[in-house]
């Protein structure tokens, strides 16, 4: 498709880069252009913040771990050292016919190159009452200072929609003691990700940090105070909740308000191809923000909302810009989270439900709060993906084993390695092995037994 | 917080308010029976006649004891110095143990009770206050409030904090004389674990151990489910109360030399001097054994022990000063400057302090085999330089009073020699490292904020790098507070444990060299 690479973008010396958004994307596609092309002229804008900060660290800040400076991954000198130039700014527009880009309170900045690394906003559905003071959502540094303010000394709060950033924002919440309702509208948290009984761990870890935590109930209504204010919630099931906040966190999308009515190809996201080539020469669209044509693998989405593939879009965009163009290619998925004191790790394909062609094996602690799941083929025992909680795999060993299809009981057998845990804690795999035994008929918890029962039937 | 914690503390600071308050008390009164009981023969004439007008009389506070004291003593040897009569001039400084002998107060007299009021009573309010500490509460670290907390931010509570630590340290190791209540009141327990009277190096010691002890059981509070975390907070306990504060008094008890046996040099930097190796030549095996195991140590023990399991063996396991760092600094490990510029500065003054550690060795080593000769006036400059700056200054005042102004490991980050030798085994020969996992990491920062030795975690976990430093103590607090399972402290084969071109994995499109 890009055989030729100068058809690609321009690749004059001393071509102007601007790159819109400074979150992992367009950050890291600056940093790898930089080690590539050390003369272009690069650019990031951003109107939310200066310079580049952990988004998933947001939490942190309110929570009291750290502060802003904290989740900042470089220090300020790194972006002069580096040539990255910063400007912070709200983009009003982009004339895509002048290659300008235009600035609510600036002169437009011209470009050659240009990245859209917008991110995403906040999703809103609509509900009556959403636009009260004390409804928010939480995406921003602009979010983190209005929840910092809407929820000062406040003493109830409901969250609505239980994703990852819902139950982020109830463990912000309880940890200044406030009273949290988290309203589900599925039958159990996170449920159309997690299988039922890692879903099921969660909703009782929730609970157990004292979250009245209500499954299958949907948001009605948002109740005003005669003030403006947000004074209760209206469920679907006809009950009034009262609260002074209410947290929206019912996902999020591609953050492209201001490029809807120009020539740029959108659809939910920005419209690209796999190597991130929109419908406008020389513009590109990288992390939350992008919709590919094609989903880049089959258990891929059309949209990518996650850090680690914001990061791989930015490596690879870059990748592409100063060299002979490549497809983006993800390899196997991997994702983490932790819910509360539950980490979560995933790697590779495990779906909340599957069908007879696969089989799963899971294992959880008799305390409750550490469990495995593997999913795999059900005639080949090919591995296809593990879920981890409560305990830490080794991102290689799986990479490994899921790229190379090995066989489910090997996997097992090989479980010790893929530890990440600290040191002096449980070796649960042991356990693992021996339940897997039981119920599989296997004998992979005995290697050496194993060995032996083989020389024996030679 | 529980009604029980808010009583806990208010016996707390109370405690520490009366602890405080002592060293005021009662009155001073000086008689000749004293200063001939207290000073060395050789002085005891002279001191005899000009301390004379003191005799009997009853001084108020220790203020004008010392004082009046100073006056008699500073005029005696003003003018021997204006004569340059350098030789008879006296150098020891005989200002506590005659304020101590002097001392006529109710402290004196019922030294368990003001021990009860003070000390004991701010251990008990501190665990009143430590044991309900999450309670009802899930496993897991809570860092929560702790950027809002006055006291663990930097803020007034902190520096006020820091104020009173830097000044009792000061009081301490240059104006004792102005606590000997407080030395009083320990003195019955100096008496019954060595058979000797309190010195104020006595009383630091117990209150030493306790705060370890008091903040060990708040560190099995707050790191309630790691393992790791709660092994080794029970070592650092263990090692200080046996080794560092028991087994030295059990020493002297036996007629030994006050000894830590795992106290190692240029970290135990008086080892090779003089009045050291003297005393442990004149005691018999055991005095044989302690300088026959130092060397060991030096030689053998820190290299080997570092190769196998990094220098966390001992900075965050055995070592007194680790031990306080973790257990009473561990509030304070997040202020630790992380920025580049800091450790430049670290690499410079930590390496620097080591040279000057061995410089000062050599020249005592030398000095003691020439027989006192040459040599002695370079060897007691440099000594008493040493004690003053390093020993005193850098290691106590600026190591401890600043935690919660610097962090923790302020004194093993810029000043241990100790450490610095440790720290160049570590980064150049050994099995440890802090590993990575993969590309999880989302450079969410929390383990550079909580690495009290200023190292920037992130900026090697973001780009899939394994962690290789010199200063690392393996205190593993990185790993605990990872959310996404990135860091793993480990002893592993030498073969790829620096990885400076690391690759990120999960993205099949290209190979990324970060």
């Amino acid at each position: 498709m890009h055989s030729n690479s100068q058809d690609f973008c321009n690749r004059n010396p001393n071509r102007r880069i601007v790159i819109i958004g400074n979150g992992i994307a367009g950050v890291t596609c600056a940093r790898q252009i930089r080690k590539m092309d050390n003369s272009a002229r690069i650019t990031i804008i951003s109107g939310e913040t200066k310079h580049f900060f952990s988004r998933t660290a947001l939490m942190y800040i309110y929570m009291g771990h750290m502060k802003y400076e904290h989740t900042k991954p470089y220090e300020d000198f790194f972006w002069e050292k580096n040539r990255l130039e910063l400007k912070q700014t709200w983009v009003k527009k982009v004339d895509f016919e002048a290659k300008n880009v235009i600035f609510e309170d600036d002169e437009p900045l011209n470009y050659d190159i240009l990245v859209l690394a917008t991110g995403s906003k906040n999703n809103k559905y609509g509900w009556p009452g959403q636009e009260l003071a004390g409804v928010q959502g939480l995406y921003s540094k602009q979010d983190l200072d209005l929840m910092e303010t809407q929820t000062k000394g406040i003493k109830k709060a409901v969250i609505v929609g239980g994703g990852l950033i819902g139950i982020e924002m109830a463990e912000m919440l309880r940890s200044r003691n406030v009273e949290v309702t988290f309203l589900v509208r599925e039958n159990s948290f996170w449920d159309h990700v997690l299988p039922p009984e890692e879903s099921d761990m969660i909703n009782r870890h929730i609970r157990e940090h004292h979250i009245d935590l209500r499954l299958n109930t949907e948001l009605k209504e948002i109740l005003d105070d005669g003030q403006g204010r947000a004074k209760a919630v209206l469920t679907n099931h006809g009950e009034t909740i009262p609260c002074e906040f209410v947290g929206l966190t019912i996902g999020v999308s591609p953050n492209i308000d201001f490029l809807i009515d120009s020539t740029l190809a959108t659809k939910k996201g920005i419209l690209a191809d796999l190597y991130f080539k929109t419908n406008i020469p020389n513009v590109f669209a990288i992390g939350d923000c992008v919709e590919f044509h094609k989903a880049p693998a089959s258990d891929r989405k059309n949209i990518e909302q996650v850090w680690y593939t914001g990061r791989m879009h930015g490596e690879t965009l870059a990748h592409n810009l100063c060299n002979e163009p490549v497809k983006y290619q993800p390899g196997v998925w991997f994702n983490s989270a932790k819910f509360f004191d539950i980490e979560y790790q995933t790697y590779g394909w495990v779906p909340p439900l599957w069908d007879s062609d696969f089989n799963s094996f899971y294992w959880e602690h008799p305390e409750g709060k550490i469990g495995f799941r593997m999913l795999f083929e059900s005639q080949s025992k090919i591995i296809k993906g593990v879920n981890a909680f409560g305990l830490r795999l080794s991102h290689a060993f799986f990479d490994q084993v899921i790229k190379e299809r090995w066989n489910a009981d090997k996997v097992i057998q090989h479980l010790g390695k893929a530890n990440f845990n600290a040191e002096f804690y449980e070796k649960v795999h042991k356990d693992i092995s021996k339940r897997y035994d039981l119920e599989m008929g296997t004998n992979v918890s005995n290697p050496k037994r194993n060995f032996l029962k083989r020389i024996m039937n030679k | 917080m529980k009604n029980i914690q808010i009583i806990g503390l208010a016996i707390f600071v109370l405690g520490l308010a009366i602890f405080s308050i002592i060293p005021f008390l009662g009155s001073y009164q000086l008689e000749k029976e004293m200063v001939a009981d207290t000073v060395k023969e050789e002085h005891q004439e002279i001191l005899l006649d000009i301390l004379q007008p003191m005799y009997g009389k009853t001084y108020f506070s220790n203020f004008a004891f010392v004082s009046d004291y100073r006056n008699y003593f500073d005029q005696f040897n003003g003018e021997l110095k204006e004569k340059e009569a350098w030789d008879e001039v006296i150098w020891d400084d005989y200002a506590f143990a005659l304020t101590k002998a002097s001392t006529k107060s109710e402290v004196k007299n019922q030294p368990f009770l003001f021990l009860g009021i003070s000390i004991f009573a701010s251990v008990i309010g501190a665990l009143l206050y430590i044991f309900p500490l999450y309670r009802h509460q899930p496993e897991g670290i809570k860092n929560d409030g702790i950027y809002h907390s006055s006291m663990k931010s930097r803020g007034v509570l902190g520096i006020i904090t820091g104020t009173y630590l830097i000044l009792f340290y000061i009081i301490l190791y240059w104006f004792p004389e102005y606590m000997t209540n407080l030395v009083w009141m320990v003195d019955p327990i100096s008496m019954g674990l060595s058979g000797n009277p309190a010195t104020q190096w006595f009383l630091y010691g117990l209150m030493y151990t306790l705060a370890i002890l008091v903040m060990g059981i708040r560190m099995f509070r707050k790191y309630r489910g790691n393992k790791y975390q709660t092994l080794r907070t029970a070592s650092v306990m263990f090692f200080q109360i046996s080794f560092a504060f028991l087994i030295p008094e059990i020493m002297v008890l036996l007629n030994k030399p006050w000894h830590d046996f795992k106290n190692i040099w240029p970290l135990d930097y008086s080892f090779f001097y003089d009045y050291r190796m003297e005393g442990m030549l004149s005691s018999g095996a055991i005095g044989m054994f302690m300088l026959v195991w130092g060397i060991i140590l030096i030689v053998i023990g820190v290299p080997l022990l570092t190769y196998f399991y990094g220098k966390r063996w001992y900075c965050s396991w055995v070592c007194g000063c680790g031990g306080l760092a973790e257990t009473l600094g561990d509030p304070y490990r997040q202020l630790s400057d992380k920025s580049l510029k800091a450790w430049q500065v670290e690499r410079y003054m930590v390496h620097g302090v080591l040279v000057l550690a061995v410089v000062m060795t050599a020249v005592t080593i030398a000095n003691y085999f020439s027989g006192f000769g040459l040599l002695g006036n370079a060897t007691n400059q440099l000594h008493s330089f040493y004690g003053f700056a390093i020993g005193s200054a850098f290691a106590g005042v600026i190591g401890t009073g600043f935690y919660p102004l610097m962090g923790n490991r302020v004194w093993c980050r810029f000043g241990c020699p100790l450490a610095a030798y440790l720290g160049i085994v570590q980064r150049f020969k050994s099995r440890f490292r802090i590993t990575t996992n993969g590309g999880q990491c989302i450079s969410c920062g929390n383990c550079s904020t909580y690495c009290e030795m200023g190292i920037d975690v992130r900026w090697y976990a973001q780009r899939g790098q394994n962690i290789v430093r010199a200063s690392c103590v393996g205190c593993g607090v990185c790993a605990a507070v990872c959310p996404r399972g990135v860091l793993k402290l480990e002893n592993g084969p030498e073969k790829g444990r620096v990885n400076d071109l690391p690759i990120i994995i999960g993205n099949d499109s290209i190979t990324v060299k970060n």
